[in-house]
This record gives C-alpha cells, structure tokens and sequence, in this order.
C-alpha cells in the first residue's frame, strides 16, 4: 500500500523510443480496439474521452530554425508506488500481483475518482455514460476484456489479458509460464507500432530485450522525481525531451 | 378469576402458535419460494447421456479438450458429435428416439447444440483450464459420468447467471490453501 514499494520477481516493463515515434496512433487505436473501449463521440474533449493509450505532442518552444517536435506516448505507467492505489477506498486497484500490474477491478469501482485526481499522468478515465457501439459494431468486441459500465474508472492494463494466454500457451506446451519468452507476451499497442518505437517485457529478465534498453544512458521515466517509480521507460536522445519528462528548476 | 387466568394461557398459547406459523411460513418463503422465484429451471435442449458415453470408455477430455495454444475448447461442436452421430440411427428405444433428435435438428441443419453450461463465468472472470489441469474434473464439476440425464439447469432471473457457478469465495479459498495468489487480475479481466 501507500509508501512502501513493492518487489515482485517478474516486472513487466515497457521502453518507448520517443525518437522513433512518429504519432501515427496505431497505439491507440489498436488499444481501443483490443480493449472493447467504445467508439469515441467526440474524442476532442478531452474530459468526456477515453483512451488508455494517448499520444501527446511535446515541442521545445521554439520558432522557425530551432523549432522541433516529439511524440510521447503514454499508457499506464504501472507505478511500483502507485498513488491511485493508496486512495482507493474499497480496494478496486491494487498492486498485488507478480507482474506488478496495477489492477482494477470494475464490478468493486464505486466511482469515486480520487485515483483520477490521484493519478500524475492522467491515465485514468472515468466512465460518464454507458459505452454505446454503433449497429452491427458490437460483433467487434472482444471476449477477452470486460466492458465497463458508467460509473466506473478504467486504465491500460497492459493487455494483461495477454498475459494470461501467454502462460496458458506455455503450459499447453510444457514450458515454464513463470518464464516466459522475449516476446511471447506483449501489449496490442507495442505489437501493432509500425515504428518499432514500443518495447516490452520483463524488465528483470536479462534474456528480454527490454532489460538492457532501460541502462541507456537516453532512458529516463516520467516525473520521476516523485517516487512513483514506474515501469515504463522514455529513450529520447534530444535533452530538451528528457527535460519536459519532470519538472526542474530554471538553475537546473 | 379461574375463567380468566385460562384466557390468558390461552393468549400465551396463540402467540406461541402464531409465532411458530410465522417462523415455519418465513423458512418456507425463504428457502423454498424465494428461490423459486428468483431461479428460473431449465432443460437441456438435448438429454445427452454421460454415462453411456463413459461407459464407451471416453475419457472427460477427448470430448472437452484444451486448444494447441492452450485454451479451453469448451463444448464439442456439432460437426464433432457427429463424427459418430452423423445418421439417424430410426431406434425405437429412448436414447435412440434422442440420438435421431439430435442428428434430424442440429447435425442436418449444421446449427451448434445451445447446450446450457452450468459453470459459465461472468464476463469479468479469466479461468484457465491449462493451469487447473492438476485437478480432477469432479472437482469443480458435477460428477455427470454418473448421470443418464443431465441436471436440471437452474438461471437466476436477475443476473442471468447459473445457480452452479462456481463462486468467487469458493476459487479464493482453495487458491488460500494452496498458497496461490488471491490478487485480483489473477482471475478478474
């Protein structure tokens, strides 16, 4: 819970290149699809949209010469001190699992939304009306994730449905679901980037790609200076990119 | 006096009778027409025999098997059955009459069995098969080798869900004995 950080034997991690982003959104998409979040009304307001997965535009300020862009991606950060987790107060979110997979449990969701307030890098939504998928649509959902109610707050999960068939797979084939493959388990998001901007896996498995991309003297994680100490990581070998990740003095 | 003291036995009496009618009317209404109301039975649309098919020596999983990728295949499908039930068999006998049933609506027609599954899951509920294969099936199973008809299936009218689901306090209990983890994405999706 609150203030003590969890150690689990698997991490499960991802590394995004912002360098090699291109903000094509086929992160989003394919998680909004994956993820049986409904057809967005109006995606512009930002207030009444959902999407696990969200791709913002960083800039450095600049004009005309100087001027440079970057796109940064962003699913749950699956924070290994959570502060969505500490204010939940029916225990609908929980860090608990190996994985360290951050939970949320819907049908426990009071809809409360102090984890949104909670929550430094928005990943939270909350459900305002019941998801409506235009006729004919609904064939496209996916059994393998529940669909929300209003009421409720939903994240990325990191597909952890994927997870689960990834171990399913390995024991249906003799081998150790506790260790798993470099990429028998990856998010929708990382498999469908065009870019090969995403990467995934077990952030302490020295066999996944992963676990050496985050000594990059590049990487570096968002607002980290909180002690949320997250699991997903940023390589950008533009400093101006690294610098807009936390918050720093004009000194600094 | 006398006339009076034995009307006020009498009053203790009624009250001690009409308590008792209360309380046996209240155990009846709970237990016996609150659950009918709230479960609606119902019959499988087929009187598929277990027994006789493991008495033939088939084994739970040759017909309930799990998938190369590990997923639990469920239910045989039709075209499956009638890989041996593909003729009607014009028997006069009961299973016959249920074989030529079978084959007449669903094996000729090419429609899938809407066979009723009394363990089904809510939506948000992730069970693996592969990783229970330790466990015998009677475990969380009826035991339906044993039984020529099936079970009456038992629906709550609220929920929509089946009366013999599996419920959350039962998987959290063994998995508590087990020493396997209760956090909740272990089964919840």
């Amino acid at each position: 819970m609150s203030g003590q950080k969890m150690e689990f034997p698997i991490t499960w991690g991802m590394v995004i290149d912002i360098d090699k982003c291109t903000g094509c959104g086929a992160c989003m998409a394919s998680c909004q699809t994956e993820n049986n979040v409904e057809p967005q009304r109006e995606a512009s307001n930002k207030l009444r949209s959902t999407s696990w997965m969200t791709v913002y535009e960083l800039t450095n300020g600049k004009s005309f010469p100087d001027h440079d862009i970057a796109y940064l991606p962003r699913p749950c950060q699956q924070c290994g001190n959570p502060p969505c987790v500490s204010v939940c107060p029916v225990i609908a979110t929980e860090k608990n699992e190996n994985g360290g997979i951050v939970s949320q449990v819907y049908p426990r969701c009071i809809g409360c939304r102090y984890c949104v307030a909670a929550c430094p890098y928005h990943v939270r939504y909350f459900g305002w009306f019941d998801p409506v998928w235009p006729e004919g649509m609904q064939k496209t959902l996916s059994p393998l994730t529940s669909v929300r109610p209003r009421g409720v707050v939903e994240k990325c999960t990191f597909c952890h449905h994927r997870w689960t068939l990834a171990k399913d797979a390995a024991r249906a084939n003799g081998k150790d679901p506790d260790n798993l493959d470099d990429g028998a388990y990856v998010t929708t998001c990382v498999q469908n980037c065009p870019s090969g901007a995403l990467a995934f896996g077990d952030l302490k498995n020295p066999k996944h790609k992963v676990h050496e991309l985050i000594k990059s003297p590049y990487a570096y994680r968002l607002l980290e200076r909180l002690g949320t100490d997250t699991q997903v990581y940023y390589i950008s070998r533009r400093e101006w990119v690294r610098k807009l990740g936390d918050n720093y003095l004009k000194s600094e | 006096m006398e006339e009076k003291r034995s009307n006020s036995a009498g009053g203790v009496g009624g009250m001690v009778l009409c308590a008792l009618i209360g309380f046996v009317g209240a155990l009846v209404v709970g237990w016996v027409i609150f659950p009918k109301l709230l479960y609606s039975e119902k019959t499988q649309p087929i009187r598929f025999s277990h027994t006789v098919h493991a008495q033939l020596g088939i084994d739970c999983e040759q017909c309930h098997h799990l998938g190369p990728d590990g997923r639990f295949a469920g239910l045989p499908t039709t075209e499956s059955c009638a890989e041996c039930h593909g003729e009607e068999t014009g028997e006069t006998t009961a299973n016959g009459k249920e074989i030529d049933k079978f084959v007449k609506d669903y094996v000729k027609t090419g429609v899938q069995v809407p066979w009723l599954v009394y363990q089904y899951q809510p939506d948000n509920v992730f069970f693996s098969h592969a990783a229970h294969r330790g466990f015998e099936c009677t475990k969380c199973h009826l035991d339906v080798a044993k039984m020529d008809t099936p079970p009456a299936y038992y629906e709550n009218r609220l929920s929509g869900y089946s009366k013999n689901t599996m419920k959350m306090w039962e998987c959290e209990r063994c998995h508590a004995s087990m020493g396997t983890s209760n956090a909740c994405y272990v089964c919840h999706k």
